[in-house]
């Protein structure tokens, strides 16, 4: 990853409020096209960064580039080439019908009135928008209202795409919906995505990589899997045995983690680097009758949790 | 972008301003009722006027017909700048509803799009009656007209609209800090608006020259309704300073700017 061709780049980014400081030596890059989670608890620091790197917050300390630009001093320019989703603040005109709006920010971005239209109706077939254009803002569902700000964020056809919590509030259905529409737009478009998120849902469907950042350092910097990894969070596998069974305590990289119903079902933990599903799986059904067998993964909070855990001893 | 036409420029405020008229359209009933309720506040401000004047014949160096001009300039000029920009003063609701930093990610300047954000119309009805009393108060008036006299009277209203719009500007500027600071702006903007539809006379020479040259809203009207009038005024009121309306706009940008500015250095400095 070239420091030169990167979308986004900070280097020892501060931001000190009255007593705390929110973002602290904050280091790291984006490469275009790339989707990052961007993760943490509330108060981490996560929209701190978000809106240092639009110019919404000047830096205290430090080095930060969007796009090549210095958002402080080129916050225009950075808005030209930067869409911005906030889940919790719209930026659309809540008491015109919706296509006001599209056409509204077309204007705003200098398109002219034939571009305009082409990218609106693009969106708004991607998005499945079209029965609602014509239905004021302040009348849209949540649902519909996240995807119609999703595309006026991206009516500009920006390199970058900040979204701020897009999913939150939202049913499963449109959750999925959203993320469908955002890996294709990354597909077809090659939109670099930066998003935070309090859905590991959403990480897991959008993102190849994911920072943790907390207390407004960054705590992690890598792949999911990663993530998991560094942790040493561990897959279960739990099997269901055809007879009560003594504990299965011998299987080679695996630890019993509980044992129930006399033996009928019990729940191995085992290291995805040391040993495998298969492996664990022939060490068990060599001996016993195996009925039934379902994996857990590890649960991305409880990892975050850890990481937080970890890096708040040192 | 130096080729790009200045229609070209405007464009996107001129898509915006639009936008807020129809929105203010589609709700025909409530904006008849609005416009009515603010014909309602400047019947009442006349009110005032025609009191007092009902019991006295001469107040502050004015007589009735005197008033309505120094009242309907005024009257205009705020309504004006009202309508257009009269909603910067509630900029912490923009910044509560997260509006502000909305704004920071257009591609366009910020003070530009919190003016065209808004354009309460409804002012049209105060608006109306500041014209019906300025055409009654110019018929009655013994007034010597000459080109300078109609030019004098433009340059008026465009400058006062242009002073009250700069009060409102700095009073938007001076919210960033100001947590509900709302009541302290507001001695500026409607105080200015009330300080500027009476005589100067009847001040006391300290506050006269704060609403001279501090905030200048005597140039909104009075200054210019004696010469207008060729009233014989006194030490702070020689007819040529009617003429310095167009500075003291200037002096009242140049004030705006800076709490407008500071404002902003605060906001991306706090953190909203």
């Amino acid at each position: 990853m070239s420091i030169d061709s990167a979308i986004i780049e900070t280097r020892d980014l501060v931001r000190e409020f009255k007593k705390t400081r929110a973002v602290d030596r904050m280091t790291f890059s984006v490469a275009p096209g790339e989707a990052v989670g961007y993760i943490g608890a509330n108060g981490a620091g996560k929209s701190t960064t978000i809106k240092m790197l639009t110019g919404i917050l000047k830096p205290t300390a430090g080095h930060v580039r969007t796009c090549g630009l210095d958002p402080m001093r080129q916050r225009v320019e950075v808005a030209r080439r930067v869409g911005v989703v906030f889940g919790q603040r719209s930026q659309l005109w809540w008491d015109l019908p919706l296509r006001d709006s599209f056409a509204i920010l077309g204007a705003i971005h200098r398109l002219d009135d034939q571009a305009t239209r082409a990218r609106t109706d693009l969106l708004v077939e991607q998005l499945e928008m079209g029965p609602q254009l014509g239905t004021p803002v302040r009348s849209l569902s949540l649902g519909q209202r996240m995807r119609a700000e999703i595309a006026a964020a991206l009516l500009h056809s920006p390199e970058l795409l900040i979204l701020d919590e897009p999913t939150i509030g939202l049913d499963v259905l449109s959750k999925q919906r959203l993320r469908e529409f955002l890996v294709a737009e990354r597909r077809e478009r090659g939109t670099t995505l930066l998003l935070t998120t309090h859905d590991m849902g959403d990480i897991e469907r959008l993102c190849d990589r994911v920072l943790v950042v907390d207390h407004g350092r960054l705590a992690f910097d890598g792949t999911l899997t990663g993530l998991a990894g560094t942790v040493g969070a561990q897959r279960v596998l739990v099997i269901d045995l055809a007879a009560p069974t003594a504990d299965l305590d011998d299987v080679p990289g695996a630890t019993l983690v509980e044992s129930e119903s006399d033996g009928l079902r019990q729940r191995l933990a085992f290291d995805a680097e040391s040993t495998t599903v298969a492996a664990v799986l022939a060490h068990v059904s060599s001996r016993h009758e195996v009925r039934d067998l379902t994996i857990e993964e590890p649960d991305i909070e409880d990892v975050v949790r850890l990481i937080y855990a970890a890096s708040s001893r040192t | 972008m130096a080729d790009v036409t200045l229609t070209e420029r405007l464009r996107p405020y001129r898509v915006l301003l639009a936008s807020r008229a129809r929105a203010q359209m589609q709700y025909r009933t409530s904006f008849v009722t609005d416009i009515l309720g603010t014909v309602g506040v400047g019947l009442a401000e006349f009110a005032e006027v025609w009191i007092i004047f009902h019991n006295v014949d001469i107040l502050g160096g004015l007589d009735f017909t005197s008033a309505m001009l120094v009242f309907a300039l005024s009257n205009l000029a705020f309504s004006l700048a009202d309508m257009f920009v009269g909603h910067l003063d509630q900029l912490p609701r923009y910044i509560r509803a997260g509006q502000v930093d909305a704004f920071y990610v257009r591609p366009l300047p910020l003070l530009a799009q919190l003016m065209t954000s808004d354009l309460s119309l409804r002012r049209i009805g105060r608006l109306s009656v500041a014209l019906v009393v300025l055409t009654v108060a110019l018929t009655r008036a013994d007034i010597d007209w000459s080109p300078a006299t109609v030019a004098l009277i433009v340059l008026t209203v465009v400058s006062g609209t242009a002073i009250f719009s700069a009060l409102f500007t700095a009073a938007g500027g001076l919210q960033f800090f100001l947590v509900d600071g709302a009541e302290f702006t507001n001695a500026f903007t409607y105080g200015g608006s009330y300080a500027a539809q009476q005589s100067q006379q009847v001040f006391p020479d300290p506050l006269r020259i704060f609403w001279t040259f501090v905030v200048p809203t005597a140039f909104v009207a009075y200054i210019p309704a004696v010469a207008i009038l060729d009233l014989p005024g006194d030490h702070l009121t020689p007819h040529w300073l009617a003429w310095c309306t167009p500075l003291a706009a200037l002096l009242a940008w140049g004030i705006a700017g800076l709490c407008w500015r500071l404002g902003t250095r605060h906001y991306q400095g706090a953190g909203g």
